[in-house]
């Protein structure tokens, strides 16, 4: 059964779809090369000449995610674990898991031991040097998550147990609000700096922005692991 | 035109082509394929924009892990999409 006329009527919506994007295309871009990069304004001024003073945290992205817009990056890491448990909540009670027809030959399998090993120690040092160089505990955390994954693609029957998982997730939620509450009683303000700035570019600096994206990381890392764990557990 | 400029150009090119294919293509594992290759390209548009800590989080999220998640859940459902027709 055609209707008449439908693939005229699709022809038309795609012109029109493709003026909508030109559109937005050209208006995107008259924005951007018009920008002044050379002469910021207002609070990004701010952050950038304040920076060192303020956090003394070589990388100006992470003092600005997790020192002047910490609260912004807690409501982040909310999102995320709520999203982590709808899709829990969802596909919980159907965990059959079905043998896999095809195994993973025995080089994948053995080679991913130790490859994990390594997968876990980049995703750590990317989170612990979040304030000296690129990076933080969104990357980290996704970099451990992808490890895991390794595993539950090469091993056949590997579990993740799931108790683990969670407490490392609530421990590192903890953390980062316990940290922010110290600061407001010390301080006066929600994850004010109460620990001692130190030097630009020594680990040990920048008062509490290593712990919360430390705890960032690990929290991020726990729930997109439960989170690919569960998407795997379901095989009809 | 120094190398930088030509590598944008290059970038840009490939994420059309690549999101038309996608929107285009009937089998679902290639559209994912293709808007994998659509966060690539722009984590290394990112990258020339001196935005390291963007590219970082759209080559691991976007190029990785989103790609993975729709995967597994093609693999679950349907890999071919339907005549809209039909």
């Amino acid at each position: 059964m055609k209707k008449p006329g439908l693939k005229k009527r699709l022809r038309v919506k795609n012109i029109f779809v493709f003026l909508i994007v030109l559109y937005f295309g050209f208006q995107m871009f008259s924005v951007i090369s018009f920008l002044d990069l050379n002469n910021v304004k207002g609070v990004a001024k701010y952050y950038l000449e304040n920076d060192i003073k303020d956090t003394q945290s070589a990388n100006v992205v992470t003092s600005i995610v997790v020192n002047y817009r910490g609260f912004d990056t807690l409501g982040e890491v909310t999102v995320l674990f709520l999203a982590a448990t709808g899709l829990g909540a969802i596909l919980s009670g159907h965990r059959k898991v079905k043998k896999q027809k095809i195994l993973a030959n025995t080089m994948l399998q053995y080679g991913s031991k130790p490859l994990l090993a390594i997968v876990i120690l980049f995703g750590a040092y990317i989170f612990i040097h979040g304030h000296l160089s690129p990076g933080g505990g969104f990357q980290g955390g996704t970099v451990i998550a992808t490890g895991f994954l390794m595993m539950l693609l090469a091993l056949e029957g590997y579990e993740i147990k799931h108790g683990y998982v969670k407490w490392t997730e609530s421990l590192a939620g903890l953390t980062f609000v316990t940290v922010g509450l110290i600061g407001l009683v010390l301080l006066g303000s929600f994850l004010a700096n109460f620990l001692p700035l130190g030097k630009v570019g020594d680990l040990f600096s920048a008062g509490v922005i290593p712990i919360i994206y430390v705890a960032v990381g690990f929290k991020v890392g726990s729930e997109l692991t439960g989170l690919l764990d569960n998407m795997m557990g379901v095989i009809e | 035109m120094n190398v930088v400029v030509i590598i944008t150009i290059v970038c840009v090119l490939l994420m059309i082509l690549a999101s038309y294919f996608a929107i285009k293509t009937e089998d679902l594992v290639s559209a994912v394929i293709a808007s994998s290759v659509v966060s690539l390209m722009a984590s290394v548009l990112f990258l020339i924009l001196h935005a390291p800590d963007v590219a970082m989080t759209e080559a691991a999220i976007g190029a990785g892990l989103s790609t993975v998640v729709f995967l597994i859940a093609i693999r679950k459902t349907e890999r071919f999409e339907k005549d809209e027709e039909q």
